[in-house]
């Protein structure tokens, strides 16, 4: 490093960390910590759903509809044994097993979060760099995301899911929709302080190609905001969804999502609040967690951003 | 002052114009004959033809923009074909349920939110500190009908002091249009609080290292009054700037406060007309509230010289 010229070398306050180093900061955070242990939890459970003393969680079943959670029912089988089976958190009107479908709720959930984030960040990160980089398209890029950001996002939702037959995709592009903008003005702004910075200036008069310059350059100081930013995506995703179902617009509803179960607990709330109950406490926890790992991840890897 | 009154009006106005042709290409963009879409699922083949013809669907995209966005400008938002109404009819019979959960949401949040903040920042590092931050992180994490069904169950079921749905016309007695406010407005204030509390507690923490802060120390100044006069107003910009990007979390809330709690607002208009693929109504409602949201933004900016006179315009 000191061999080279002092021009090339990055400009910040204290020496860039190593990997290792970040690492052990992350890991010696609590914020990360807490909510890292309890993400790995709920994706077990996701994970290991058909494990978990689960049945078939879009079994109708019409003779338990409508039991409070611990309910028992014994069950004979073809071949004369008895069994009993034991509704841990009840069942919903139509009689299917609210845990199952709590459980395998997860895998939905889940899947949703890492899929909206990982699309949010990858198109905001490509708009966004053609907007921070390529002059003539900043200005009309920009303008159509004020106007995206001025629609208030769970109204730019819900109308981008009416557009479309009901299903999984249609939310998740639902979801994404309105995340884009932020993403966009993020990787702008950086892209624009970046391209200011001595050595990206040396690096374009040293004739470094567009696309390296991008990759090896500007690409890095991104990887941090666009972490944190992510993860707050993916927990506002899994509202985002729970809120389209739960107001009868989300994906079809025998799917066991968390807003699902609740959409279909509704009706009966007043007399079997657990059908909101423990899918809302899922849903809260894991949010949670997913905010509480982001605020971590922020004060680690980005400090500017610190105590906000 | 009015120079940059003017700047602002006019620099919201190209906002306003996306927003619209975003709206308008959103029906225009889709697989199908947007005029059987409009027409609704029902419509027989003669009535396609007529809204064709009226919304001159058979035109160009631009000249069927300029005919849109006429109709617009001179008050004429079209008609539901699901409630076979002038959609600003609709929106004017639904826009007082709105309004008040609005405002008494704003007023619960303000109130509640900020001497949190200013709380959390002074007792900085404390438990009340963390307990503020806790509530804050917690207010982002459960969604909005969650908390509106607890506290359904918790007021109105368990221990019955508020009705549990439903909602009063203000003209109807004042007592029971107040008694069916309370609930929802906490429900929706949770959030905004959350937001409020938080930037209230970062804002003034800065504020709260600042020489003149010192300076009214030393003087002898009661620690209220540093906080409140001193801090508070330093740090108000950043606060007020929140309370307006809050409005987009409180209008998305309203949407979904209005169907747990059963109120025929504007909210659970949107509900109903995306349910019925209206989408007429879906795109008026949409500008309308993109509209309160931009307006209520330009609004706060020009009260920033208010809070800190250095802002000149």
């Amino acid at each position: 490093m000191s061999a080279e010229p002092t021009l090339l070398a990055p400009v910040a306050d204290e020496p860039a960390p190593s990997g290792r180093s970040i690492l052990r900061r992350l890991l010696t955070n609590v914020s990360v910590l807490i909510g890292g242990i309890v993400l790995v939890v709920m994706t077990l459970i996701a994970l290991l759903a058909p494990q978990l003393g689960t049945v078939d969680p879009t079994a109708i079943d019409p003779v338990a509809r409508n039991k409070k959670p611990g309910f028992e029912r014994t069950i004979r089988s073809d071949d004369g044994a008895n069994s009993t089976f034991t509704y841990r958190m009840g069942t919903d009107s139509l009689g299917r097993d609210v845990y199952s479908r709590v459980v395998y709720g997860a895998r939905i959930s889940l899947a949703i979060s890492i899929a909206v984030a990982l699309a949010s960040i990858a198109i905001g990160l490509v708009i966004g760099l053609v907007a921070g980089y390529v002059r003539i398209l900043d200005g009309p890029i920009m303008r159509v995301m004020d106007g995206l950001m001025a629609i208030p996002g769970i109204l730019l939702a819900i109308a981008v899911v009416s557009l479309f037959r009901a299903g999984l995709t249609a939310v998740i592009i639902a979801i994404i929709v309105p995340e884009i903008p932020r993403v966009v003005r993020l990787v702008r702004s950086i892209v624009l302080s970046v391209r200011e910075e001595p050595y990206v200036e040396a690096a374009i008069m040293a004739g470094t190609r567009v696309p390296k310059l991008m990759i090896r350059h500007i690409l890095p100081n991104t990887t941090a905001p666009l972490i944190v930013q992510g993860t707050f995506i993916a927990a506002s995703a899994i509202l985002v969804e729970a809120i389209l179902s739960f107001l009868g617009v989300g994906i079809p509803p025998e799917t066991p999502s968390w807003g699902n179960i609740m959409a279909e607990g509704r009706n009966l709330f007043r007399v079997f609040p657990h059908n909101i109950l423990y899918p809302g406490i899922f849903l809260g926890l894991t949010v949670l967690a997913v905010n509480i790992l982001g605020d971590g991840l922020r004060d680690t890897l980005d400090p500017k951003m610190a105590g906000r | 002052m009015l120079g940059y009154i003017l700047r602002r009006l006019l620099a919201a106005i190209p906002v306003l114009v996306i927003v619209a042709v975003l709206v308008f290409l959103m029906l225009r963009l889709t697989p199908g004959d947007p005029a059987a879409v409009i027409a609704g699922d029902n419509a027989s083949s003669e009535q396609i033809a007529l809204v064709r013809n009226r919304l001159g669907l058979d035109q160009p995209i631009l000249a069927q923009f300029t005919i849109w966005a006429k109709n617009l400008l001179s008050g004429n938002l079209g008609e539901s074909f699901f409630f076979k109404k002038p959609i600003s009819e609709l929106i004017l019979g639904r826009i007082e349920p709105t309004l008040s959960l609005a405002f008494a949401t704003i007023l619960i949040a303000i109130c509640v939110a900020i001497p949190l903040g200013v709380l959390a920042a002074y007792k900085h590092g404390s438990w009340i500190d963390r307990i503020v931050m806790g509530f804050s992180v917690l207010g982002f994490s459960i969604p909005v009908f969650v908390i509106g069904y607890l506290l359904i169950y918790l007021f109105a079921i368990t221990l019955g002091w508020f009705p549990v749905q439903g909602y009063q016309p203000i003209s109807a007695g004042f007592g029971g249009y107040l008694q069916r406010l309370v609930l929802p407005a906490l429900t929706l204030s949770v959030i905004y609080i959350a937001l409020i509390a938080r930037m209230t507690r970062a804002s003034v923490l800065e504020v709260l290292n600042e020489d003149y802060i010192r300076t009214a120390r030393a003087k002898g100044q009661v620690e209220r009054k540093i906080l409140f006069r001193h801090a508070l107003k330093n740090a108000a910009v950043p606060i007020v700037t929140v309370v307006g990007i809050g409005i987009a979390l409180l209008i998305g809330g309203v949407v979904v406060t209005e169907s747990v709690f059963a109120i025929p607002g504007l909210g659970r208009l949107t509900v109903d007309a995306v349910l019925a693929r209206d989408y007429p109504t879906i795109q008026a409602v949409i500008l309308l509230f993109s509209g309160i949201y931009v307006g209520i933004n330009l609004l706060i900016d020009l009260t920033y010289s208010l809070f800190d006179p250095r802002i000149r315009y």
